[in-house]
């Protein structure tokens, strides 16, 4: 459809090697994390090889949990299916979000990076696309941090228990809401994103009481993304004129 | 229909959801290969992209605990005030632990 296309962005290695130094003190709870999983998962009955196994492949930790409350000598398909991409399918917002400088990677390469993607370096990348920076090296150098430590959290935590008897005694499960709240504030704030944050954070609370489990993060970001498409910002408009082809 | 989880309906059960899971990291960026980004479709996407956090973190700090809270309005004032990532969220957790300590 695009073959006549270039492939402009060039990943950097160098960039991709500082930007996974620049996650790993957020990767060292991700451990943490990845330890609670093990255990959790070796106590309903999963070898430590197989919950090591699900943590590489699906590296997704709310969904690798969620997948537990199902546990049992059987798992019924749909409830798993249906619950698993409900959790995950603020990836394909996420993922969406990132096409602008996607569009502009070679095809092989721009799917190889998504595998890596997950909630903490697709927030720095997305808060430094806002401030005009293009990052995609965070979500390859960060995202292979962010991995190791769930995989090296998860057979911790599946050979040796967790590693801490209660983490969230030490605010510890707060991390992540913490270091997205500090993304969230770090980037863009106009009127016309600060209009967007209220209509999504309500619309968020709302499906979080009203509709299915798990579909309040899409709702919220669909509904502050319809904000900003009924009010577009004079600058982007222009800066965006000349980047499409 | 179910799965067993003996022996190797585990893997199976590991493989469907690793399919599921690429589905939704995959899916959002293919669908846009197809939209032609238009000035208004760029604004969507940009007021979608920061509006994902908020939608993470209302209803988490509505759901949790006043550890919680703490946690979420020290990183915000600190990051409101400092600009840097790091001590904002030190404090945020240091905060949740130490309203859990004393108060919970």
């Amino acid at each position: 459809m695009m073959s006549d296309r270039s492939y402009p962005y060039c990943l950097e290695a160098r960039k991709i090697r500082s930007e996974f130094f620049r996650l790993l003190p957020i990767s060292l709870f991700v451990v943490a994390f990845g330890a609670a999983f093990g255990l959790a998962a070796t106590q309903k009955g999963l070898a430590p090889l197989e919950t090591i196994l699900m943590s590489a492949a699906v590296f997704a930790g709310a969904s690798q949990f969620a997948a537990l409350e199902l546990w049992g000598n059987e798992i019924s398909l749909l409830p798993l299916v249906a619950v698993v991409f409900a959790i995950n399918s603020r990836h394909l917002l996420m993922g969406a979000s990132l096409y602008p400088m996607l569009r502009d990677v070679a095809p092989g390469k721009r799917y190889g990076l998504l595998l890596l993607l997950t909630d903490a370096n697709w927030a720095v990348s997305a808060q430094e696309y806002q401030s005009g920076r293009r990052n995609l090296e965070v979500i390859v150098g960060g995202g292979l941090a962010l991995w190791l430590a769930w995989i090296v959290g998860t057979w911790l935590g599946a050979y040796f228990g967790g590693l801490l008897s209660d983490p969230k005694s030490l605010g510890l499960d707060m991390v992540l809401g913490c270091f997205l709240l500090a993304m969230a504030l770090g980037g863009n704030k106009s009127p016309r994103v600060l209009v967007a944050w209220t209509v999504a954070g309500a619309a968020s609370l709302a499906a979080w009481k009203w509709l299915p489990p798990n579909t309040h993060v899409v709702t919220g970001a669909l509904a502050g993304g319809m904000v900003g498409f009924f009010w577009t910002d004079r600058q982007s408009t222009t800066s965006s004129g000349e980047t499409t082809s | 229909m179910n799965l067993s989880t003996a022996d190797s309906g585990v893997l199976l059960v590991i493989a469907i959801m690793t399919l599921v899971t690429l589905t939704t990291r995959f899916g959002g960026v293919f669908a846009m290969s197809f939209v032609r980004i238009s000035p208004r479709i760029e604004s969507f996407i940009n007021t979608m992209a920061s509006s994902v956090l908020i939608a993470i973190i209302v209803p988490m700090a509505f759901s949790g605990d006043a550890g919680a809270v703490a946690a979420l309005s020290v990183t915000a004032v600190t990051m409101l005030v400092v600009r840097k990532p790091l001590p904002a969220i030190a404090a945020g957790i240091a905060a949740a632990g130490l309203v859990r300590y004393f108060l919970l």
